[in-house]
Formats: structure tokens, C-alpha cells, sequence
């Protein structure tokens, strides 16, 4: 096939486009590495963009050497393992049962949980529940409000929908159970929807700040989110939820903020090359039911 | 005499009725395990989710923190009426509408044109490196991203070294309320980008080449192409999403603009669940707030509905 000459421009064009694309994606982490590794006095007087200037790991030093910094990281990997665990365990007991068509009243509570994704009681509801219950500066109001994920349940749903009928039918023959089925049976050829939800539950629970900054209010329970929140928040004069007119938090300098920033998104990193095609997967998924 | 005559029927109900629950009791006895599986799962919706829904009660009776969570006292619609009456309200009101309509408007198409551009990408190492840089916005948390737009459009930071390149004097980007739109904005295209061409890039897979053929055949140039059987072939998709984010409209990023705001830039910063947020948890009307927010979600339930009725007249599409 011959090419026309304006396409070949055009493909030119295009290539030229693509990376500039991915030059202003990747350009505020640039950014944002280049100031953890530079002197505040550059920074302050703009001159930090793409390179460090006045190099420096003191920086690094620093918030490396906050005892509250690793108590919410910590703190941070601890939310987001329960928190996961929990609800993967809830999520798939529920997908499964939802995704067998002997299931009496699948339908009806099917609805009844995709409602939920259009109709949500609202802040302070949830908010005034939470309390009542007693969850106030403690994980449970961090792992259990969220916990499951109606989208994911329906991609979890609909991949236990498409499993051969024979698999279990078998397994039935064999005297298995319900229970052994789904764990002996379904859970173990089910890895790849499995991997890609404990992913989605994982980097949601590792980014999450609002409940926690909702409902814990002691420092050596914050998660590393909240952390970090607090040092912008401190520079910008956002008010926190006690605070009504200026803040009387200090400035913190823009490199701190940065060397915080980069240690909170590195394990987000590190592991994003390799798994980000389970998270393309789950999305694929998803759309299928659509 | 009376109950002789009421109680005639009930027999006949009862005798219908009572197999039934019978079978229905059996089918649960003999298939308990499956339907052990729904006990916490449904019991977890009920509280979390059900549970907050009834608690909106408490936007028509007085609630006193600490008190009842169901409030204290019937008000009626008191608090619906102070709202309507409330000017900040129908600003913050205005501003989500402006900002919900901006953001539709701008976000929606860039994945799109990003999709079929990188469609025509042949090298599939560059397309999938672009793609992988693309995501990854997607998967920080929201503070790692208002920090990083609060110290781009700081009065030292990058967004200034490019104005000043330009001979034009720095700006504090994050004081200046005409600024806060065009910022969120920018950033929702920043994020969403790459993740939101995803399903794009899966319907372009699916296009018959055959029909690329035909076209070809037919005199098309690859703009043409693109215009008669790329965009059509991908159409569905698109419908399906514009109705999603069209039911999502109003809500615009709350988290986000929590976390970006300032009490300078409130004029076009301020939405309905930033301003309720305010009322509700640093004021504490929580009555108040409720009425607030209950009012967003019947018109965001709204939406939904009626943008998914109308693309089921129109485009034969729907979410259900």
C-alpha cells in the first residue's frame, strides 16, 4: 500500500505530538524529583525545573529521619493490607453468589447493589453513622465503610459468569460443596481477575486520605497521605477541619514537600511497569458488562 | 359477623402462599451455603450504604451532634427553605454547574482525539510506551496530585518559569480566583488522559479491517477513513461513556478541590460539596448540610435516569 505524501507528514506530526504527550505527563514527577534533590534557595527563586540545582541529599536525610514520617507509612502499608484483604474476602464471596444463576433473587439484589452506585447517603449521614458506631480514630472507619466496591463486584460477577458450567458440575460429582467449590475450584483458575482487583483495592487504599482525615484525629494514626496533606496544607493556607480563618501551621519548604512526595508515590512506581497491564485488564472487563 | 367475612379470604392467601415460602424455604435449606455468602455482604450494604441513605433523614428534623442520629425533632422543609434562600448557596450551585459543563466539555473528547491518534501509531513499542507514560497519573493519590499543582503553578514554579521565558510577570496562580477553572481543569485532563482512552483503544481493536478495505478501494485517504469508519465503529463507545459522565456531572472533584482551595479563591473554587462540607463538619449544621447534599444526590439520581432514558430514544444505547 502506498502511503500519500500528506500522510507521511502527518505521521511526522503525530509522532512529535505523542511525545510531547508524554512529556507533560511525566513532567510534574521530573519536577517534583529535581526539587527533593535541590537546595531550597533555588527552588524559592524558580529556578528548579527538569534539573536539580544545588544538589543535595540532605533533604532526604531529613524526612527520613522523622519518627512520625514511618509511623504513617507504616501506618499507610497496615491500612492497605487489612483494608484489602477485607475487602477482597467480601467482594468475592458476594460476586460468586451473585454470578450463580440458581441464586433466588439475583436479580433484585443485583439492583440493589448497583443502586448504591448511583444513590450514596451523602457526607454527613455517613459521617454522623460512622461515629455512632464508634469507628472514630480507629482502622475500622478506614477499611470497613469503603470496603466493597460495587464496580469491581460486577467484574468479578461477570468473569465468574463466564467460567464453563462443566468446571463445577464436576466438582459437584466429586461431592464438593459450595464452599469447597468457590475456594478449590473457581478461586484458584480465577488468578488474573484476582490479581487485577487486589491491585485496584491496594493503590486505592494506599492513596486514600479523606476518611482518614475525617475520622482519626491522633498523629500516630494517620496514614502517610495524611502526612502529607498536613505539610501542604501548611504552606497554602487550606483551612484543616478545626482551623477556621489563617492557618497557623508554618511554611514547610517546597523540598521537604517533594522528598515526601517522591517516597509516598515510590512503591506506586516501582511496581506500576509490571503490573499495569492487570489494571488494563480489569478495565476490559468491566466494559464488557457495558 | 365482621371478622367472618374479612377472615374469608385469608385462608385461600395462606393456602397459596404458604407452599411457596415452603419451596422457597427448602431451595434456601438445601443450597444454604450459597446464600451463607450473601449474609455479610448484604449486611455491610445495609448499614454502609442503606444506612447513610435513611440517616439523610435528619435534613428534615433538628440533629443535635452527639444526640440521636436520626435527629431530634420533625423541621419539615426549614432546611430546604434556608438553602433556597441562601445566596452562597446558588453561588456554589453555579460554580458546580460551570465547572461540571467545563469539565464535560474539555475532558470528554481529549481521550478520545489521544485514542485515534495514537490508533495510527504503527511501532507497536512506541505506542505502548506512550500508553504506559499516559496511565500513570491515573494511579496517584489525589494529595501527590494536588501537590504537584499547587507547586507547578506556585509563584516559583514551573508554570512561572515558562510565563517569565515569555517576558510576562509571575503570578500566583493559586490566589487568583479567574485562574482556579482553567488549573482544574487542566489537571482532570492531566489524570485522565491516558486511562480514559483505554476502552477507546479496545472498540478501535475491534473494527473490521474489511471495512478499511472497502474503503480503500472506494478512493478514502486515511482522514477519510478515520471519518466513515473509524468514528462510527467507535461510536458506541462513546455514547455508552458520554451518558456516564453526563449522570456524573455534578459530582465534580471534591476531594481535589478540597485540597486546592483557599478562602481568596472561593468565588470560583467553591462547589456544593466543598461549601456542605463546611456547613456540615467545620460549622457543624449538620441538618443543614444534609439538605444540601440530599438535594445534590436526587438531582445527580436524576440525571442519571434521564440521560439514560433519552439515549435509549435517540441512539438505541443505554446503561440498562
Amino acid at each position: 500500500m502506498k502511503e500519500s505524501r500528506s500522510y507521511k507528514v502527518f505521521k511526522v506530526c503525530n509522532a512529535i505530538i505523542l511525545l510531547f504527550i508524554v512529556f507533560i505527563t511525566l513532567y510534574p514527577f521530573l519536577n517534583v524529583v529535581a526539587q527533593s534533590f535541590s537546595s531550597e534557595s533555588y527552588i524559592n527563586s524558580g529556578k528548579v525545573n527538569l534539573i536539580p540545582r544545588g544538589f543535595n541529599i540532605d533533604t532526604y536525610k531529613t524526612v527520613t529521619k522523622d519518627a512520625m514520617f514511618w509511623t504513617n507509612y507504616k501506618n499507610t502499608v497496615v491500612y492497605s493490607v487489612v483494608g484489602t484483604a477485607i475487602s477482597m474476602f467480601l467482594t468475592t464471596i458476594f460476586a460468586y453468589a451473585l454470578s450463580k444463576k440458581r441464586l433466588l433473587g439475583r436479580k433484585f439484589l443485583t439492583m440493589f447493589a448497583v443502586f448504591t452506585m448511583f444513590f450514596n447517603g451523602g457526607l454527613i449521614p455517613n459521617y454522623v453513622l460512622i461515629n455512632s458506631l464508634g469507628f472514630g480514630n480507629s482502622i475500622w472507619a478506614i477499611v470497613i465503610p469503603g470496603a466493597i466496591s460495587i464496580y469491581n463486584m460486577l467484574i468479578m460477577k461477570s468473569f465468574f459468569e463466564n467460567m464453563p458450567e462443566e468446571l463445577e458440575e464436576a466438582a459437584a460429582i466429586d461431592g464438593l460443596n459450595t464452599y469447597g467449590m468457590l475456594f478449590r475450584i473457581v478461586l484458584p483458575l480465577s488468578k488474573a481477575v484476582i490479581a487485577t482487583m487486589v491491585l485496584f483495592y491496594a493503590v486505592g487504599h494506599w492513596n486514600s486520605w479523606f476518611p482518614a482525615f475525617l475520622y482519626l484525629d491522633q498523629k500516630e494514626l494517620f496514614p502517610v497521605t495524611i502526612y502529607l496533606r498536613n505539610m501542604i496544607a501548611g504552606a497554602t493556607g487550606v483551612t484543616s477541619a478545626g482551623a477556621t480563618s489563617a492557618d497557623n501551621l508554618t511554611q514547610i519548604s517546597a523540598n521537604i514537600k517533594s522528598v515526601t512526595m517522591v517516597l509516598t508515590i515510590l512503591p506506586i512506581l516501582t511496581i506500576y511497569p509490571f503490573v499495569q497491564r492487570y489494571f488494563v485488564t480489569g478495565i476490559m472487563l468491566g466494559s464488557v458488562k457495558q | 359477623m365482621e371478622p367472618k367475612v374479612a377472615n374469608h379470604p385469608l385462608p385461600a392467601v395462606k393456602a397459596a402462599k404458604k407452599p411457596k415460602l415452603k419451596i422457597l424455604a427448602a431451595l434456601i435449606r438445601k443450597d444454604w451455603q450459597l446464600y451463607s455468602l450473601l449474609v455479610l455482604p448484604i449486611v455491610y450494604l445495609l448499614i454502609f450504604k442503606y444506612g447513610p441513605m435513611i440517616g439523610n433523614i435528619i435534613a428534615f428534623r433538628r440533629f443535635m451532634p452527639g444526640g440521636n442520629i436520626y435527629g431530634e425533632k420533625w423541621v419539615g422543609l426549614h432546611y430546604f427553605k434556608m438553602f433556597i434562600h441562601d445566596p452562597a448557596f446558588w453561588n456554589v450551585f453555579t460554580n458546580t454547574l460551570l465547572l461540571g459543563a467545563l469539565s464535560l466539555l474539555f475532558t470528554f473528547p481529549v481521550p478520545i482525539i489521544f485514542a485515534l491518534l495514537l490508533n495510527e501509531v504503527k511501532s507497536k513499542r512506541f505506542k505502548k510506551f506512550v500508553q504506559t507514560a499516559s496511565y500513570l497519573p491515573h494511579f496517584l493519590s489525589i494529595v501527590i496530585v494536588a501537590g504537584m499543582i499547587l507547586q507547578l503553578t506556585s509563584v516559583n514554579g514551573s508554570i512561572n518559569s515558562l510565563v517569565e521565558f515569555f517576558n510576562g510577570d509571575r503570578i500566583n496562580f493559586m490566589q487568583r480566583a479567574e485562574w482556579f477553572r482553567t488549573i482544574y481543569i487542566s489537571s482532570e485532563i492531566w489524570q485522565g488522559m491516558g486511562w480514559g482512552a483505554i476502552l477507546y483503544l479496545a472498540a478501535l481493536t475491534t473494527i473490521d479491517e474489511s471495512l478499511y478495505e472497502a474503503a480503500r478501494i472506494d478512493g478514502a485517504n486515511r482522514w477519510k477513513q478515520t471519518m466513515f469508519v473509524t468514528i462510527p465503529g467507535i461510536l458506541p463507545t462513546i455514547v455508552t461513556l458520554l451518558i456516564l459522565n453526563m449522570g456524573a456531572f455534578l459530582a465534580v472533584g471534591f476531594e481535589k478541590i478540597l485540597l486546592l482551595y483557599n478562602p481568596v479563591i472561593y468565588e470560583t473554587a467553591d462547589v456544593i460539596s466543598t461549601y456542605l462540607y463546611r456547613v456540615g463538619l467545620v460549622s457543624s449544621n449538620f441538618s443543614y448540610a444534609t439538605a444540601i447534599g440530599l438535594f445534590e444526590s436526587v438531582i445527580g439520581l436524576i440525571l442519571v435516569f434521564s440521560v439514560n432514558a433519552i439515549s435509549r430514544r435517540l441512539t438505541d444505547r443505554s446503561l440498562w
